[in-house]
């Protein structure tokens, strides 16, 4: 891995869809067709195995090490199982804003309300303490 | 080969073709005479028949006519058979159901939903002690119906809230007299004690039901807008 490209299309590279039925959803690389699309896999998140172009999906930083090409489903579904990927990708920022924002798209007019309010108590004790901390140090 | 259409007239009440000749067209010479009492029809009468029975159609054609026509029929308005029904109410509102109103005096205030009247109007109340808002009848197509509810299970509206309640009281007339002139009109009208009584009745067990939700009576007070980037139509509420 050289140059100025930290993501490369890859066998084993994982993939976000982002259009589709499939949107929103992690898939693997498990064969590069030509330079504008590849087949991908997930089985352990309900993607089908299909040819899909680049331009709709997005590289992610994570990569299954090893991965020979054209892996079959099942023993696909099994590495990906034991290098715990999707933890791997819960565990990142972009997963978890993602996340975030699924969750407050869900939310009501009430609970955007009781959001709005318990985020001024916090901000409230946050900002009260922060102050006194400069005093201190003043 | 073209027919001419038996229904041609012409002139309003005029056929083209003669009685003799739609006799013949319609064939109802095949059409066996039976003995019929021979009543004297009114021609207005035979008219109607062309819906009715199989037996007043031969009578009705077989019976004698005036050979003379009206010289101009005035058509007679279809009697109308659509209803007017007051407007069902909408799946997502249900007693109990926070409302935001979208227009009148009170627009972006969140208020409580208590029943539909027979008028199809929405009787909602804020309650009064909250948030201003007073018992009132709002039309549902001016409110968002929020999926938050107040409990209100075991509280039941008093029957004496329909649409006479809330009708508007006729005020003596001050056109043309001095008092209009000189803008004594303008004074402010005091709510009237019974209604004031009644707001307070009605309200106790909402604001009770309210107070046992964190929160719930502190976004009751507070008004619905929207900020920058927000869409009502994608927005959940």
């Amino acid at each position: 891995m050289q140059g100025s490209f930290k993501r490369l299309v890859e066998v084993g590279r994982v993939v976000l869809v982002t259009k589709g039925a499939d949107a929103g959803k992690i898939a693997t690389i498990v064969d590069i067709v030509d330079h504008n699309r590849a087949i991908i896999d997930g089985p352990t998140t309900s993607v089908a195995r299909q040819v899909i172009a680049y331009k709709n999906v997005v590289l992610t930083d994570i990569v299954v090490k090893n991965l020979p090409r054209t892996i079959g489903s099942k023993a696909l579904a099994k590495v990906l199982e034991k290098d715990q990927i999707a933890e791997t990708w819960q565990k990142t920022a972009w997963a978890q804003k993602l996340e975030a924002r699924k969750r407050r798209a869900a939310m009501s007019d009430f609970d955007r309300f009781k959001l709005m309010r318990l985020k001024k108590q916090q901000r409230f004790i946050v900002d009260r303490q922060v102050a006194l901390l400069r005093k201190e140090r003043a | 080969m073209a027919q001419t259409a038996r229904k041609n007239q012409l002139a309003p009440g005029i056929s083209r073709l003669s009685r003799s000749k739609v006799f013949s067209k319609r064939a109802a010479y095949k059409i066996a005479k039976t003995a019929q009492p021979k009543a004297e029809e009114a021609p207005a009468k035979a008219k109607k028949v062309t819906r009715a029975k199989k037996g007043d159609l031969v009578a009705a054609l077989t019976a004698k006519h005036s050979a003379l026509h009206p010289a101009n029929v005035v058509p007679q308005p279809k009697a109308g058979r659509k209803t007017q029904r007051t407007q069902g109410l909408r799946k997502s509102i249900t007693p109990g159901t926070v409302l935001i109103l979208l227009a009148g005096r009170f627009r972006g205030k969140r208020v409580v939903f208590l029943k539909q009247l027979s008028s199809g109007l929405l009787l909602v109340t804020g309650p009064f002690k909250i948030n201003g808002v007073p018992l009132r009848r709002v039309n549902q197509a001016y409110v968002i119906a929020t999926s938050t509810k107040v409990d209100l299970s075991g509280v039941s509206v008093d029957a004496k809230f329909d649409d006479a309640y809330f009708k508007r009281e006729e005020e003596a007339k001050l056109k043309g007299t001095e008092e209009e002139f000189f803008g004594k009109s303008a004074t402010k009208k005091e709510a009237p004690a019974h209604k004031v009584a009644d707001q307070k009745e009605a309200d106790k067990a909402v604001v009770a039901a309210v107070a046992k939700v964190p929160f719930l009576a502190s976004y009751l007070a507070s008004t619905f807008s929207l900020t920058k980037g927000q869409a009502p139509h994608s927005l959940k509420f």
